[in-house]
């Protein structure tokens, strides 16, 4: 089934993409995988400076970027009625008479995502939007519930409607080198998902290193992860641009040997419009034009459409605009 | 494009910077501009146009200085120089001080200008140019504040010459002016003619700071200009950056002058990527590399050297990265690479790369500007050392490569070089890159990074490099001098004497040392040593060329004497003064005999205690 949204926006992978099939752990690559910091860092740095997107492109990538979002709710005191709330905004995340002006047709973000129990009201809510549902899950954010029960939750969300699984990989495996295990979970979680996709948070900011996140991201790819993210939120540190250039590398790698395209999707701590366009012009820059859109890249954000749907009303008046002037979500 | 359009394509779209303010200040000066002389500007003149690579308009008209005009330099910067001295080192301090806040204050106009003059991208005039000029003042005047007393026994050598290039035009003039001025020298500064803008700039910043009339003088003009400084004869020091063959010119000109000089000449800097780098990292270092500036930088990685087993991936890596080199207009702020700095620079580019037929060449698919100084970044695999395009300076974004088999292997490729400017080295290994690094012939060598500079990091070359170091407490030293007056050695003449061997005496034939060897003199002849009171000491051998090579060759083939630890060394100076000592009163008599006097034994003790001073220090530096 080949889902659109209202503006006929694809945005599951499968749909698009042929699927990721994952290949046999291949040990010999992940122990020649290097990332070095202080280049990884330098690179990241002059990143931001090297690329300038003003006035109507500016607008346009915002654009973009909102619709790569995935708006997040992962709070415990979630009820149906916040969850309602948020998918409303995702339906309308911008200002009717803002995107008249842009000369744009009605647009939503990339999907929403909250905890398992969050998922039926969310499908309500969204009902015929064509916004898929995410669910976070393997005992997120830490991942240390036993193991049938972090299969259990993905079939369980997936039965209740979601159709894009965040799941968090056991952080253990990857400080103790424990490669097998890592592949074998993600393997595990991969056929849980059955047909919805499947994205494997890595939990960076709790890794150690740049190269423990290269080679984490790689069996994560080898294992069929149809994307990998970053962070669940919840750690310290969380979605950075170091750590980004690693992972889309590993994507670009797996690509080059595999073919598959996997998404990327960078979560936490990207709350201002102008750090999503650095992370869009980051994917241009190191993966391709292909990476621009939702089926490969999203935000894990919450509070990041706000900051662009200010920024959108101050390119169409020119003026600075307050947050209370556009829709909570 | 409508926004709906740009959404489908997300293309970057344009992102000029303005010019506006950079060009107000053009027209405010009369888009003409004189020499700064003495604290003013001398009636303009047109005698040639500076143009903007980027499309061919002329910027400004400029004048070429007269010889007149030189001496009128020179002469303020004399003037002008024993009381920039004695302001001492605070005085001097605060005025640098000023500058490099001004500078800051200025940073986007001087940025804009450097752009529009030189060509090069906006984003690196603006983050490195010119942060790194704010930096190198900020530096020097704190070195000037602590002169007095870090550098107690060192003064200005006088007036300075300096003649910078046109690939960082105001970078250079920073590296050069605030290292001299802060000293407490004069300068009379040369800009390139073909970018003399952002001096003229400067020049107007420095009256702002309050610097006194003279201290500082710019002479515009070409390379004839240069040669009235480098002749001039009432100039201490020639500071001079650019060409090797220029380099060599003024070094010949400057020869037994008087006159200190430094040279910052021409490199073929090789960039190594042994197999365990972080690929994806050593790329995007040649980005900085070879792209970085056009590829007109001296200090240019442009002979990349990759490991065999990796060289495949690695090409295509790169070529990858190459394709999403963005060229274009200098003023854009999304530009990677801007405008080559001249159509005859652009010339020479292109018939250096027109005259190799060997190897594959990649020209990044990027669409250039239909007008103005262009040329794609290119990749030329596959040649060996004895291209010439490997041997010989480029100057422009066009990357040749080789691959080796073994870290040897890369060394000696490394070093296959007339130049020893820079090297680069990518490795995650540290043992290995601990092990290349000093291997490199190069003033620098930058282990997983390329192109960092800093005003507290020396820079400079060794073999046709150059020589000196600008930067750092080592750069002053092109600045400086011992307050000593040496007191001048006493002239002695060779004894005069006749006659040969004392009756009954027995022989002695003094030999070369070589190579551990006692060596007759390959030429066959000896001269007699008299001594004071005229009798014959011995028979010297006369050394010939050939003798010369063979010493030298010795010293180059005990290369192992720089890896033994000091604690060696240290024991084998100890033990050369132990031997000498043993012998003291032999040498003793020998030199009293040759002096004549009773001094002898004083400077056999002497050399002694100078050999334990030296055995002393050997095991405290090890490794350096």
């Amino acid at each position: 089934m080949i889902i659109k949204d209202k503006a006929g926006q694809v945005h599951l992978p499968q749909t698009t993409e042929p699927r990721n099939a994952g290949m046999p752990l291949d040990l010999d690559w992940v122990a020649r995988v290097q990332a070095n910091t202080s280049a990884i860092e330098r690179r990241a740095a002059s990143l931001p400076a090297r690329r300038s997107v003003k006035k109507a492109h500016q607008a346009a990538w915002l654009l973009k970027a909102l619709t790569c979002i995935d708006l997040t709710t992962l709070a415990g005191d979630d009820t149906a009625g916040r969850v309602a709330r948020l998918c409303a905004k995702a339906r309308q995340p911008v200002r009717e008479d803002i995107l008249e002006a842009l000369g744009m047709g009605p647009i939503t973000v990339g999907a929403v995502c909250v905890y398992h129990d969050m998922i039926a009201p969310a499908a309500e809510a969204l009902a015929g939007s064509g916004i898929p549902i995410a669910a976070v899950s393997t005992g997120f954010p830490a991942g240390l519930s036993p193991f049938h029960l972090r299969v259990k939750e993905i079939e369980e969300s997936v039965k209740a409607g979601a159709s894009e699984i965040d799941i968090v990989i056991s952080r253990r495996h990857v400080l103790t080198q424990d490669w097998q295990a890592l592949y074998d979970e993600m393997r595990a979680f991969r056929a849980a998902c059955g047909d919805a996709h499947v994205k494997a948070i890595l939990a960076t900011g709790e890794l150690g290193s740049l190269r423990n996140v290269a080679r984490a991201s790689l069996i994560c790819m080898m294992a069929g992860a149809d994307f990998i993210k970053t962070s669940t939120g919840k750690e310290s540190v969380n979605a950075t641009l170091p750590v980004s250039l690693v992972m889309i590398r590993a994507i670009r790698d797996y690509e080059a040997a595999t073919g598959f395209r996997i998404g990327y999707k960078p979560a936490g701590g990207i709350s201002k419009a102008k750090d999503s366009l650095v992370y869009l012009s980051m994917m241009k820059e190191e993966l391709g034009d292909r990476w621009l859109q939702p089926d490969l890249f999203r935000f894990g954000a919450s509070s990041l459409l706000g900051d662009i749907e200010r920024q959108l009303e101050h390119y169409v008046t020119g003026a600075y605009s307050a947050s209370y002037r556009h829709a909570a979500g | 494009m409508t926004i709906k359009e740009i959404f489908q394509s997300m293309d970057y779209g344009e992102a000029p910077e303005s010019a506006a303010e950079a060009f107000a200040w053009i027209t405010d000066n009369g888009a003409q501009f004189g020499q700064f002389i003495d604290g003013a500007f001398t009636p303009p003149r047109a005698d040639f146009l500076s143009r903007n690579p980027a499309n061919g308009e002329t910027l400004a008209e400029l004048s070429q200085a007269t010889s007149e005009e030189v001496d009128q330099a020179v002469a303020a910067a004399r003037k002008a120089q024993g009381k920039w001295e004695k302001l001492g080192g605070h005085g001097r301090a605060r005025v640098l001080y000023a500058i490099a806040r001004l500078l800051q204050k200025h940073s986007r106009l001087f940025a804009v200008l450097e752009t529009l003059d030189n060509g090069k991208p906006i984003r690196e005039s603006r983050d490195i140019d010119i942060p790194l000029v704010q930096r190198h003042f900020y530096y020097h005047a704190g070195m000037a504040q602590l002169m007095d007393s870090e550098l107690p026994d060192a003064e200005a050598l006088g007036v300075c010459g300096q003649i910078i290039p046109w690939n960082f035009p105001l970078l250079m003039l920073a590296w050069k002016v605030a290292p001299a001025l802060a000293m407490g020298n004069t300068v009379v500064l040369k800009p390139a003619e073909y970018t003399s803008l952002t001096a003229l700039l400067f020049a107007d910043i420095c009256r702002q700071a309050g610097l006194p009339k003279g201290v500082l003088n710019i002479i515009t003009g070409d390379g004839a200009v240069g040669e009235m400084i480098v002749s001039h004869t009432d100039i201490n020091k020639i500071a001079f950056t650019g060409s090797t063959a220029v380099g060599r010119k003024i070094r010949a000109a400057t020869a037994g002058s008087g006159k200190a000089l430094t040279l910052e000449l021409g490199g073929k800097s090789p960039y190594i990527v042994f197999d365990d780098a972080d690929l994806d990292s050593a790329v995007e270092g040649l980005v900085d590399a070879i792209w970085f500036n056009q590829g007109q930088v001296c200090c240019a990685g442009s002979r990349l050297l990759v490991q065999e087993g990796v060289a495949e991936s690695f090409y295509t890596k790169l070529k990858a990265r190459m394709a999403k080199l963005r060229v274009g207009s200098p003023l854009d702020k999304s530009i990677d690479v801007g405008a080559i700095v001249d159509p005859v620079q652009l010339k020479s580019i292109e018939s250096m790369v027109a005259a190799n037929d060997e190897g594959n060449l990649y020209a990044a698919p990027v669409e250039l500007p239909s007008e103005g100084c262009f040329y794609a970044p290119t990749l030329i695999t596959g040649l060996s050392p004895a291209s010439k395009l490997m041997q010989e300076e480029i100057f422009g974004p066009v990357l040749v490569s080789t691959t080796f088999r073994t870290p040897a292997e890369a060394v000696s490729l490394a070093n296959n070089t007339r130049y020893g400017l820079a090297a680069t080295v990518w490795s995650e290994n540290v043992n290995l890159a601990l092990d290349i690094a000093p291997k490199l012939a190069a003033g620098v060598v930058w282990v997983n990074a390329t192109n960092l500079f800093d005003a507290a990091a020396g820079f400079g070359g060794v073999r046709e490099s150059g020589f000196g170091r600008e930067g750092g407490w080592e750069g002053l030293a092109a600045y400086t001098k011992p307050k000593a007056k040496p007191k001048a050695l006493a002239q002695t003449a060779p004894n005069t004497g006749k006659g040969g061997l004392e009756t009954g005496a027995l022989d002695r034939t003094e030999k070369l040392y070589i190579g551990g060897k006692q060596a007759r003199p390959d030429g066959g002849y000896s001269r007699e040593i008299f001594a004071k009171s005229g009798k014959l000491v011995s028979q010297a051998p006369i050394a010939s060329r050939k003798d010369i090579r063979n010493a030298v060759e010795a010293a180059r083939g005990a290369a192992a004497w720089g890896k033994t630890t000091g604690h060696l060394r240290a024991q084998i100076l100890y033990y050369m003064a132990e031997n000498l000592e043993a012998r003291g009163s032999e040498f003793a008599r020998r030199i009293d005999a040759m002096k004549g006097g009773k001094s002898g034994m004083r400077e056999v003790e002497a050399s002694v205690k100078r050999l334990f001073s030296y055995a002393a220090w050997a095991d405290k530096f090890d490794g350096l």
